[in-house]
């Protein structure tokens, strides 16, 4: 089933005043890829990202995920979320909850798992990540790295189907990044199908399955890493890559 | 010590016995100020609840019209009703802050309860919405506080609007805004003295009577103005208790 789209992308627009932040993007993401979204600031690589699962409303086009075509206003979007999760810059872990509390709050009062079950999944979830022992501190007593890997299970623990990224390392500090990565590679080495931005050649080199570069709204180039990094086929990508990979 | 002194002391110690047993033992005035008392606590307490009611629905209004309309366009059905409710909010908050408590309190109970002049309910009433214009920008301001990240992280999980709010925004709004609320209650709590304007016996205006009854003006006003003091003293201590237990979280 691996060549089946999960989400399809036709023509999305995002217009923000004057500025076009989405021109025309259109894609597919499929079962199992790691996409990995690169380009330079304000290219639109996060705000495609945040348009998959609507947290940026899109001005046109639309978004399929499994089938159903979630843009349409008539659609319960918060059901399709559920399926999708999600990786902030800034972890957004819930401050006044314990670690236990912020993997349960979505199972239980979402998914209507009873407690138990979702106490023993959790604790699961933050053994794969090392971190059971913390599971009745505060995020504020974790370090940066420890709260992004919370974050990851978080969203995990609503068993999604996909799970996007938006630059999950970038607020980190340098020597926390690859516990970040470790988790992250592990997941797709899993299957998990997952969409990221981020500003980690290495990360997409290793782990990614597609490249996708985006300029001004728009995405230049596609490609497995191997060819992306080796032989860039656009003057823009050759550009980027030459400031990047020092 | 001369024989002068020993008097002039014994005489202010009896008149101050004497001025005791008239502001409290005579005619049994002390019920009188506990009777003042008990009107003053009871005006405040449905009040701060009503205020409570009242403020948290208008900011959850307010700030949701902010946030999902903002400077845009209605799409849905529930826009537009989102849109007038948050008018007549702003109405409310501007009319209510704009005009003097005592009048509102007369308005209540002169025009609006003219029939009944149930004084108890018509203070309630004028206290508790007067509170509730008070508290619904300090919950706003709270819910402002909190990172926008916050909301996206409850939606992103599938938590709708209203949810997100619940479980994830209020609770931390709160927090915030506990030492403003705490603030709010303890003015409340003050402001309910102008009841007498409105022929309500709470503590204030009890004070005054047992003043122009005795013509001692230093107990009856001193006493009112320590009971005041130790409610706000106890109220201060639990808003503190409550505070620490919430922080907990932030260790």
């Amino acid at each position: 089933m691996k060549d089946e789209a999960l989400i399809k992308v036709t023509d999305l627009h995002k217009v923000y005043g004057e500025l076009h932040a989405l021109d025309g993007v259109s894609t597919e993401i499929r079962k199992g890829e790691v996409v990995v979204i690169i380009g330079p600031s304000g290219s639109g690589k996060s705000t495609f990202l945040r348009s998959l699962n609507l947290l940026e409303e899109p001005t046109s086009g639309t978004i399929e995920f499994e089938g159903v075509n979630i843009t349409d206003k008539k659609v319960d979007i918060n059901l399709h979320r559920r399926k999708m999760g999600m990786v902030f810059q800034h972890f957004n872990l819930f401050p006044h909850m314990t670690i236990l509390k912020n993997l349960t709050l979505g199972p239980t009062k979402l998914l209507k798992m009873d407690k138990s079950e979702a106490e023993k999944n959790a604790i699961e979830l933050l053994e794969k990540v090392g971190l059971a022992d913390r599971a009745n501190a505060y995020p504020s007593q974790l370090s940066g790295g420890q709260k992004q890997r919370v974050a990851i299970v978080r969203a995990l623990a609503m068993k999604p189907d996909v799970m996007l990224f938006d630059e999950p390392t970038s607020a980190l500090d340098p020597e926390m990044v690859g516990e970040v990565l470790d988790v992250m590679q592990e997941l797709a080495r899993e299957g998990m199908t997952m969409v990221v931005v981020t500003h980690e050649m290495g990360f997409a080199k290793e782990a990614a399955t597609r490249v996708i570069f985006m300029d001004s709204g728009k995405m230049v180039e596609e490609n497995t890493p191997d060819q992306f990094f080796s032989c860039p086929k656009t003057d823009r990508c050759k550009d980027f890559l030459s400031k990047v990979l020092v | 010590m001369n024989y002068y002194n020993l008097l002039s002391i014994s005489v202010f110690f009896s008149d101050f016995k004497l001025s005791f047993v008239k502001t409290f033992i005579r005619e049994d005035r002390w019920l009188q100020f506990l009777k003042g008392l008990g009107v003053t606590l009871e005006i405040s307490l449905f009040a701060v609840i009503l205020g409570i009611v009242l403020g948290f629905a208008i900011a959850l209004i307010r700030s949701s019209h902010d946030k999902i309309i903002g400077k845009g366009k209605c799409r849905r059905f529930s826009d537009y009703v989102l849109k007038i409710l948050n008018a007549i909010c702003n109405v409310y908050i501007t009319v209510i802050r704009g005009t003097p408590v005592v009048i509102q309190l007369m308005i209540m109970y002169y025009i609006i309860f003219q029939s009944s002049r149930n004084g108890i309910i018509a203070a309630i009433l004028a206290f508790g919405i007067n509170s509730g214009a008070y508290v619904a920008e300090i919950v706003r301001s709270g819910i402002m506080s909190i990172d926008q990240g916050q909301l996206e992280a409850g939606r992103s999980l599938g938590f709708n609007y209203s949810k997100t709010m619940f479980y994830i925004i209020l609770p931390q709004a709160f927090k915030n805004v506990l030492p403003a609320l705490g603030n709010e209650f303890i003015v409340l709590l003050k402001e309910t003295s102008v009841a007498g304007y409105v022929a309500l016996a709470d503590l204030t205006y009890v004070g005054n009577l047992v003043r122009s009854r005795t013509y001692e003006a230093f107990f009856p006003l001193i006493s009112v103005a320590l009971i005041y003091l130790v409610i706000v003293m106890i109220l201060t201590a639990g808003l503190k208790r409550l505070e620490r237990r919430l922080r907990n979280s932030e260790r």
